[in-house]
């Protein structure tokens, strides 16, 4: 193998694109027996996460390389792995052992890690919290295992030796460059995802999910129980614009906000 | 009982009030309480110095505590802290540098915490369409959600001590575009008043501006707003797939209240909903629902605020 063509192997990409399956956002969340009840609800990749593959296939159309579309989760959540497939990734990888239930964050960012390990990854993408728990802990948390760079909420990216990203801070918006490896969490920004095409579509349709495995410790938060929040007492309506004023009153009186 | 470790909340280089909501929520998951103030100059400590109910104050002083990034914040945290469970206030910033530290240290973390029962901890999910509680065991890092436990009172005297620390900073900042508008983001406002497509036009958001000016708000936005108008950005948008928020007074003006918005904003303090349609299911949850148009709504509005507050 001569020289430079080694080079290039060395140099490449291996971009991965963290996904997670949760409930539709505009599915109505009930709680059975101190449990949320999925059963009837249906299940989608999470928003951001779109955001994170748009990303990810510019840093691979920018630098060359290629894009692993990676899950945690059993059988069933291999259909946003085949929707990731369908708007351009190259690989799809499901990592799951049977043994596996509830993972707290500790058991599933070490899973992450060693996942991303033996894929080779040079670039994480994910989407800047998943619309289940909305925590946001993935991205740093795994930068952090890693030994990496990361930058969370990102809303632009422009792509070379290391990403410069465009982030909201307490200022404005900051221009950050991010040293590679690193994880980047994405917000809705400058990148729309893009929709899958029909051909994306058929390869999708005819495409293999790679099953790995990893070691998860064990978990030191588990979930006790779920419960709806209280409902609120009913409110006081008034009619007509005029009674603006009276609410303007009762928030001063009634409620002291103001 | 593990010890328990206050992490102060810094806006714009001071000692964030919410730090002593922090001191509470540490209190209720027992323990003696430490409160770490990450700062440049160990003056900033002074502002924590006389909280009631705090064993120890440390003040690290770190360069990196200037910046923004995460990796610098954890490692030099981590530095200088002892053991125990950790309490960040839930904002974005502490909540990248809690996953960080948690993952430095080989725990988990539990983000946007809005009640505690021992080592029982609950924190909504799906934007608040439900809570969950997770029980803990052993320590954990943790972040809490503002405007949810009161403070601590003042009047102690606890001694500071100080630490330098560095920290290992991964990532360089090039440039900042400051914000345009001096008007608060909703995520750090105590009053938000937000306009849906119910408005009309983006230029009538306006009239919604004149309000915040008056009463000190953030303006917002409902996602069917943000998606039909390019001239409302989706940093205002507030909802499931925007920003989560928990002011004191909410004002949805032609909001309908779609689920995706309600799981944004349903645990703010006080609600009060304008809008046209009366069947609209944002007054089943408003403490104030008002049924008339925003344009004859909003003026009275004004004015009474500009009467009360001029």
């Amino acid at each position: 193998m001569n020289r430079t063509l080694l080079e290039d192997l060395i140099e490449m990409s291996t971009i991965i694109v963290l996904v997670k399956q949760v409930p539709d956002t505009n599915a109505k969340i009930a709680v059975q027996g101190g449990r949320v009840d999925l059963s009837t609800v249906k299940m989608e990749m999470s928003p951001y996460d779109g955001f994170a593959i748009e990303t990810a296939l510019r840093h691979k159309e920018a630098t060359g390389g290629t894009v692993t579309a990676l899950t945690v989760g059993g059988a069933g959540t291999e259909k946003i792995l085949k929707d990731a497939k369908a708007m351009g990734v190259d690989n799809i990888v499901r990592v799951w052992d049977d043994s596996w239930s509830e993972l707290d964050s500790n058991a599933l960012q070490s899973v992450l890690k060693e996942s991303i390990e033996s894929l080779g990854g040079t670039a994480v993408y994910c989407g800047k919290s998943a619309a289940d728990t909305g925590a946001g802990s993935t991205g740093p948390g795994l930068a952090e295992r890693l030994g990496w760079a990361n930058a969370s909420n990102v809303i632009g990216a422009e792509f070379g030796d290391a990403v410069t990203v465009s982030m909201p801070v307490e200022a404005g918006v900051a221009k950050v460059s991010v040293p590679l490896p690193a994880v980047i969490s994405c917000d809705k920004g400058d990148f729309k995802p893009r929709k899958a095409n029909v051909k994306g579509i058929m390869m999708a349709k005819k495409a293999q999910v790679e099953l790995i495995t990893a070691s998860a410790p064990a978990s030191t938060v588990v979930v006790a129980s779920h419960s709806m929040p209280a409902a609120k007492p009913a409110g006081k309506t008034f009619e007509g614009g005029s009674s603006a004023s009276q609410v303007v009153q009762l928030l001063r009186d009634e409620a002291n906000v103001l | 009982m593990t010890n328990k470790i206050v992490i102060a909340e810094l806006t714009k280089g001071t000692v964030n009030a919410s730090t002593a909501e922090l001191v509470s929520a540490a209190q209720a998951m027992g323990g003696d309480v430490t409160v770490v103030v990450p700062c440049t100059d160990a003056s900033m400590a002074d502002a924590v110095s006389g909280y009631d109910g705090v064993a120890k104050v440390i003040a690290v002083k770190s360069d990196v505590f200037a910046g923004n990034d995460s990796s610098g914040w954890a490692s030099a945290l981590d530095s200088a802290m002892p053991a125990g469970t950790v309490l960040f206030l839930a904002t974005a910033r502490s909540k990248d540098v809690a996953a960080r530290l948690a993952a430095r240290r080989g725990l988990s973390v539990v983000q946007d915490v809005v009640s505690i029962e021992g080592n029982n901890l609950t924190s909504p999910i799906y934007s608040g369409k439900a809570n969950q509680t997770v029980a803990v065991n052993g320590d954990a890092v943790v972040s809490v959600r503002a405007n949810v436990f009161s403070g601590v009172g003042s009047g102690s005297s606890n001694d500071v001590s100080v630490v330098d620390a560095s920290g290992d900073v991964k990532t360089a900042v090039q440039d900042v575009m400051e914000r345009a508008s001096a008007r608060l983001d909703v995520s750090e406002a105590n009053i938000i008043i937000s306009g849906g497509r119910g408005m009309g036009s983006p230029a009538n958001f306006s009239h919604l501006e004149a309000v915040a000016d008056t009463i000190g708000a953030a303006v917002g936005a409902s996602r069917a707003a943000v998606d039909t108008w390019e001239e409302i950005p989706h940093s205002m948008q507030v909802g499931q797939t925007g920003k989560t928020v928990n002011p004191n007074l909410y004002i949805a003006v032609g909001i309908s209240g779609a689920i995706q918005h309600l799981a944004g904003m349903r645990s703010s303090k006080y609600i009060v909903a304008i809008n046209k349609d009366a069947d609209a299911p944002i007054f089943q949850h408003a403490d104030y629902g008002i049924v008339a148009t925003w344009e004859e709504a909003l003026p009275v509005f004004q004015d009474a605020l500009s009467s009360l507050l001029g």
